[in-house]
């Protein structure tokens, strides 16, 4: 099995979070991670759904949420041609004698403090997985407290957008007759 | 100003617009606002149920019967719930169906308040899509798409939920011209390239079968289909759901394939190098063990849902589409390509043929004297003719009615295929019939099944729906007790229902239908069988229900054990069919 990473642009609607949740679930595909979030168009949100799956069921759970109503375009992002991002907030155990040393490592990772007590530091680091997974080994050892991660976001490279014909079907555009 | 109306009065103008002649529900808290308008409403008739399950399945009779769109109504909560069989038989089966159910005031819901059920989270896995409209200027909206969705493309169940605030707040009413569905635009004209590469496999193939599904009745494409099957001589089976799609008189038809198909059917799927699927999705009760199913044989595979394609067996060549355009465009390209190639079946033809002969559907008759349930079904519809409709609950009447009724005109023979649902007849039969009016519906019973829904007996007495029920009564839940049979050593496990004649016979069907209004009759002797028919078919205007006492042991053959390959496929107990030479 390999990762896959989705985009998925869904309508704004109540209920379009469960709806793909829930088709995850019963066709028996495990996510790894989702994001929700708003795009540049008010009408639109934008998921991105990390899936551990071969590519036959990949295809077929596609299929499947293309099938939503409410979803609108599906477009699986190639890491070598999308840039990955994951969020994570860590509270590290620092105190006098190993605060600078903490804060060595949030540098080398261009990470930032966000938050210091007497017996902690809180770091919010930006990054693919990889670069988030060698922090956490480096701070390990200073004892980690707390751990808030967000799922990834990922968007293509270069200048062309998937929202673009998405777009033009949104109100004003083409659309059925009843 | 323009006009101010209830959400309710919304909702219900909502309805005719949409077409709505017939609505199949019953009445309670949250849906009370709607039923108060519904009783003004000239263009739309209101069947009083008896359970919702039971306007769920009636609206699915109605909808392949009529070829509209089935509606049921329910309130929230149970009434709401008791839909669920329902619609998700109609998923299962693509029965477009809309469900308009009463939820609680929106400000109730989330608090557990009474009657409350989150239906639209329940149904959300069995439904095409869902509503929850708590705002009544949506109702026109929520109601116009939901029609458009049930009907188009792959058919299937709409929900639509109501809650009661938004029936009772004041709105306007205009009834949408347009409809924005950016993210539902389904494929129905198929790509010209991949069915000139159908045409190409067609024309080099020496094994074709035409392996038709239900997606041809609910495509209308009964008469594509014939021009096709004629013109190429490709021997054609049609799936439980796709009964009647093509004449089982017709020569080139080898019957139905599957857990209980012919032998004929079973075994050309399986000697196959090129199935043409149309409009059918590879059950397991059709393919048995997919690894060995149809081995050497190459897949065209159309159909309108695309999640389909490729689903359970890897398509050579996937065509989306609307299965009477495609069949019809396959047509243009087969000349074409004949033209250039032309191709010979005959030996293929011989072969499945030969096949057909020497293992017929058939059954022994009991040597005690008492009825066999193919013969009573058989008789059924040599008497009652390809005109009439047959509805079938689920199990071995089911069955030996897709087997045993001479099927020649599609829509005609109406189950619960992918379901399962025990129950489905009764209440099927009703729909069938309110959309059929002055014609013959049959619903093909079970004593188990009939159990499960027949308080419809009650709707159809009352309402004037003259529906008649066969029970095939063998006392028992035949299929289980059949499997116990044959697999768990004859321990009859709760499967004894004692409704036979040597039994409690508790209830006693004849005294049941009588209670409910209508005519019952009983038939336990074989020589009296076509008079109780004939004597069914002359009462036009109330139901009847026939107890057909049958005997207990039939068993449904050819059976295709659970989970095996097709090629074990046995004629009787223990007995495979000897091909002989010509190995099929």
């Amino acid at each position: 099995m390999t990762k896959h990473t989705l985009s998925v642009l869904v309508e704004n609607t109540p209920g379009v979070l469960a709806r793909v949740a829930s088709l995850f679930m019963r066709r028996g595909f495990n996510i790894e991670s989702l994001a929700v979030g708003p795009t540049e168009i008010p009408e639109i949100s934008r998921m991105t759904i990390v899936v551990n799956v071969d590519e036959l069921p990949l295809e077929q759970v596609t299929k499947q949420l293309n099938k939503l109503v409410n979803v609108l375009k599906i477009v699986e992002l190639e890491p070598s041609v999308a840039v990955e991002r994951e969020l994570m907030l860590i509270k590290v155990r620092a105190d006098s004698q190993t605060r600078g040393q903490v804060l060595e490592t949030v540098q080398l990772f261009r990470a930032k403090v966000v938050d210091v007590a007497v017996d902690a530091v809180t770091v919010e680091a930006t990054g693919d997985p990889g670069k988030l997974s060698a922090m956490l080994r480096v701070l390990e050892p200073f004892g980690i407290r707390e751990i808030a991660q967000s799922g990834r976001v990922a968007i293509g490279r270069g200048g062309r957008s998937i929202t673009d014909r998405t777009l033009r079907s949104v109100p004003g555009g083409s659309s059925q007759t009843a | 100003m323009t006009e101010q109306i209830t959400g309710a009065q919304s909702l219900v103008r909502a309805l005719e617009h949409a077409g709505v002649e017939v609505v199949f529900g019953i009445p309670g808290g949250a849906i009370l606002p709607a039923y108060d308008p519904l009783m003004d409403s000239e263009k739309i008739r209101h069947i009083l149920v008896r359970h919702e399950q039971g306007a769920g399945h009636a609206a699915q009779g109605y909808a392949v019967a009529s070829g509209k769109v089935g509606v049921c109504m329910a309130t929230s909560g149970p009434g709401a719930t008791n839909l669920v069989t329902a619609i998700a038989d109609a998923y299962m089966d693509s029965v477009p169906i809309v469900a308009v159910t009463g939820q609680v005031a929106s400000r109730a819901i989330g608090t557990d308040a009474f009657q409350e059920a989150d239906i639209r989270g329940i149904t959300m896995p069995i439904t095409k899509h869902s509503y929850l409209v708590t705002d009544a200027a949506e109702i026109p909206r929520a109601v116009a798409e939901a029609f458009h969705i049930a009907s188009s493309g792959r058919p299937g169940p709409v929900l639509v939920d109501v809650s009661k605030d938004a029936l009772q707040a004041m709105t306007t009413f205009e009834w949408p011209t347009e409809l924005h569905l950016p993210g539902y635009r389904p494929t129905t004209k198929p790509h010209g390239k991949q069915v000139r590469e159908a045409a190409r496999l067609i024309a080099e193939a020496e094994r074709p079968v035409l392996y038709v599904g239900g997606g041809v009745v609910k495509a209308n494409a009964s008469t594509e289909l014939k021009v096709l099957a004629e013109m190429t001589g490709i021997p054609v089976v049609t799936t439980l759901m796709a009964r009647g799609a093509f004449p089982d008189s017709h020569p080139l038809h080898l019957g139905m394939p599957g857990m209980h198909g012919t032998v004929a059917a079973v075994g050309a799927l399986q000697k196959s190098d090129l199935l043409i699927s149309l409009g059918a999705r590879f059950d397991d009760r059709v393919t048995g063990d997919l690894a060995s199913f149809a081995p050497e044989a190459k897949v065209i595979h159309a159909d309108i849902d695309p999640a389909e394609i490729s689903k359970n067996r890897t398509a050579d060549v996937p065509i989306v589409g609307d299965a009477r355009e495609v069949i019809a465009d396959l047509v243009v390209a087969l000349q074409a390509e004949y033209a250039r190639h032309p191709a010979d079946y005959s030996a293929w033809q011989d072969q499945v043929q030969s096949v057909a002969k020497r293992f017929p559907l058939g059954y022994d008759e009991p040597s005690d004297g008492t009825m066999s349930p193919q013969r009573v079904i058989q008789r059924i519809g040599e008497i009652a003719g390809p005109d009439a409709t047959y509805t079938a609950g689920v199990g071995q009447h089911q069955m030996w009615a897709a087997n045993f009724i001479g099927h020649e005109r599609p829509a005609r023979w109406i189950n619960s295929g992918g379901m399962g649902t025990m129950g489905f007849s009764v209440p099927a039969a009703m729909g069938a019939q309110v959309a059929r009016p002055g014609e013959v519906v049959w619903a093909i019973d079970g004593d188990g099944c009939f159990q499960m829904t027949n308080q419809e007996l009650a709707t159809c007495a009352l309402e004037g729906i003259p529906i008649k029920v066969a029970v095939i009564n063998n006392s028992s839940l035949g299929m289980v007790r059949q499997w116990q049979t044959l697999f768990y050593e004859g321990r009859y496990s709760n499967t004894d229902l004692q409704t036979g004649s040597d039994a409690a016979r508790i209830p006693d069907f004849v005294k049941l239908a009588d209670a409910y209004g209508c005519v019952g009759l009983r038939c336990e002797s074989p020589e009296d069988l076509d008079d109780v028919i004939e004597k069914a078919m002359s009462i036009t205007d109330v139901p009847v229900v026939i107890d057909f006492v049958v005997h207990r042991d039939a068993m449904v053959w050819p059976m295709v054990p659970a989970g095996t390959s097709n090629d074990m496929i046995q004629i009787a107990r223990d007995m495979a069919p000897d091909f002989g030479e010509d190995e099929l």
